[in-house]
């Protein structure tokens, strides 16, 4: 593993691109920069003159540094990893975690692998996090749905929280549903008998 | 829906339409193919993903699936391009200043490309005097027909766009925002940008490429050439849905229809109004309200736009030359003109004969002498401004 090489890691997401930073530092590495704006993009991964150029595969800034190769006649010319069709492992795996790297100046693809490596499981973790963030939110807005329609039943038939929450969960039994989809055409039945 | 599983990339502009309205309208699936549309963010990404195989077929830039072939500035991957997706589509906008600028500086009418390419030339040349920035322009990727013809444009005038201005690649999205910013002071894009920078008030259409030159390969179908081998019936029956899916976006009768497929939020994504205009042809090109027709804006299924013509990669070929992208060779032309491939095209679909009153050479520029695609030579020493 070579530390002395220069990373910039081009990522509009700023956790993102932090998370990816503290694991390369993590590892060792010490120069690391992070680029998030669109604008002088070209200007500012210049100035860093990096040997390993790390970017999010949703980026649309790809095509920018593509020009960067294109008109580079001084600097070296950065070759994209992702491909290098020799290792179909390594392409799936960044694909699927949606990030790539280009490496500057004919550096050898095993001192970049460890990097791309790490990368790759950064993304996925960033990934998992954002799903458990979603199902969280989603389970949050669940809870509303079942409390409005509980709410409306104790009103309509009633009955206490206790009674109206069974209710719903064995009608969600009977009709094979979520407990949440039930409540949902409590609600929608409601607002149409209005 | 069940049949042969495909993955199809594109990115989200009007020159999609053959390959979205193939899918959505159910011409693929009528031949027994079961797409995924795969909207991308980059060329690079479409690029890639054809390359390495995790798509079958891409709506691609024809200059990359050229540089694709050649290698150029990438892995080498021979493309196959048996229909094109259309001719023409993009645009010239500038900044309301710069449109004001060059209005002041013409010497004529500011709808003739040679009289705005002199005033553009005369406004770079003032700016220098001054001391001031160099004029800034936005393109959507080095090897895009859309450099080749804002280069082709402004050099006409004397206007060196190596050295004179600065040329910067902008992915599509970012155009509009970049000019509202003064990033850049003008572009050359596709639809629907052009348009939604008029919209905005933020900047006036100058030119339609096809202004520029009458016909110019924009987008293809590109499919490895491998896997047209391993796939030739696969393959005919993706360019057949394709034959029709352009046939019927060019029936005026199904443009309503059309369009509204094309600006849903996971295909194009913007106003089936402005996917309209580009279609017919008819632009706002002022914020004023002032619109400007042109036939010829972007050719899909008619006057032969769909059936690639070898003419045009070597004109593209010769445009890569011209700008130092790469250095001429016999073999690479000869490969570059092999990456279209109307002999396929007329096997699959029949031979589709070009218009009478189509340009004698098949290019139709607004300025220089007729292109000769067995002469490249002769035809860039009659350019003053070239790299060497």
């Amino acid at each position: 593993m070579d530390l002395t090489l220069k990373i910039v890691i081009v990522d509009e997401s700023p956790v993102r691109s932090a998370i990816i930073e503290e694991g390369l530092r993590e590892a060792g590495y010490s120069h690391v920069a992070r680029v998030a704006e669109t604008a002088n993009l070209l200007a500012r991964v210049y100035a860093v003159d990096p040997d390993v150029i790390i970017i999010d595969l949703e980026n649309p800034s790809r095509d920018v540094l593509e020009q960067m190769f294109q008109v580079s006649r001084v600097v070296k010319r950065p070759i994209a990893m992702f491909v290098d069709q020799s290792d179909a492992a390594s392409i799936q795996a960044s694909v699927d975690a949606g990030v790539s790297a280009y490496i500057v100046g004919g550096l050898a693809k095993e001192r970049v692998k460890s990097i791309l490596d790490l990368c790759i499981s950064r993304f996925n973790a960033f990934s998992r996090l954002q799903d458990e963030l979603e199902q969280v939110k989603s389970a949050l807005s669940d809870r509303k749905i079942i409390d409005r329609a509980k709410g409306m039943l104790m009103k309509v038939k009633n009955l206490s929280e206790e009674e109206a929450y069974s209710l719903m969960r064995s009608t969600a039994m009977r009709e094979k549903k979520k407990i949440v989809d039930i409540a949902q055409s409590i609600i929608t039945a409601a607002e149409m008998l209005k | 829906m069940s049949g042969a599983r495909l993955s199809i990339g594109f990115i989200p502009l009007v020159d999609a339409s053959a390959l979205i309205v193939a899918v959505d309208k159910g011409f693929t699936a009528a031949e027994g193919l079961n797409v995924d549309l795969v909207r991308e963010v980059s060329w690079s990404n479409v690029r890639d993903k054809l390359n390495i195989g995790l798509f079958d077929a891409a709506h691609l830039l024809a200059p990359v699936a050229i540089a694709s072939t050649l290698g150029l500035g990438h892995v080498k991957v021979p493309i196959v391009a048996a229909f094109g997706l259309g001719l023409n589509g993009n645009a010239i906008t500038v900044s309301p200043a710069l449109h004001a600028a060059i209005a002041a500086h013409a010497d004529g009418d500011i709808g003739d490309p040679m009289v705005t390419a002199r005033a553009l030339a005369r406004v770079v040349a003032e700016r220098k005097m001054r001391g001031e920035e160099p004029l800034t322009f936005g393109v959507t990727f080095p090897y895009s027909t859309h450099n080749y013809q804002l280069r082709f444009w402004m050099a006409a005038g004397g206007v060196d766009p190596d050295q004179d201005i600065r040329l910067v690649v902008l992915p599509p999205p970012y155009m509009v925002e970049s000019l509202v910013k003064q990033h850049v002071d003008g572009f050359c894009v596709g639809a629907p940008w052009n348009s939604v920078a008029v919209d905005l008030g933020v900047g006036h259409i100058l030119h339609f490429v096809s202004e520029i030159l009458q016909r110019a390969a924009e987008k293809v179908l590109a499919v490895r050439a491998r896997w047209v081998n391993d796939n030739p019936d696969l393959f005919a029956r993706l360019i057949r849905a394709h034959g029709k899916a352009a046939a019927y976006i060019e029936d005026v009768a199904n443009r309503e229809e059309v369009s509204a497929i094309l600006a849903a939020p996971d295909r194009i994504g913007c106003a089936a109004e402005v996917v309209r205009r580009t279609l017919d042809g008819r632009m706002k090109i002022s914020p004023d309200g002032t619109y400007r027709t042109s036939e010829r804006y972007l050719l899909i299924g008619r006057a032969g736009a769909a059936r690639p013509d070898p003419v045009h990669a070597a004109w593209l070929y010769a445009q890569m030359v011209r700008w130092g992208q790469v250095l001429m060779s016999a073999e690479a032309l000869a490969e570059a003109k092999a990456t279209f491939r109307p002999d396929l095209y007329d096997s699959i679909l029949g031979p589709a004969p070009l218009p009478p009153d189509e340009p004698a050479d098949r290019i139709g520029a607004f300025t220089g002498p007729m292109f000769d695609p067995n002469d490249i030579g002769a035809h860039l020493d009659g350019w003053k401004i070239r790299r060497r």
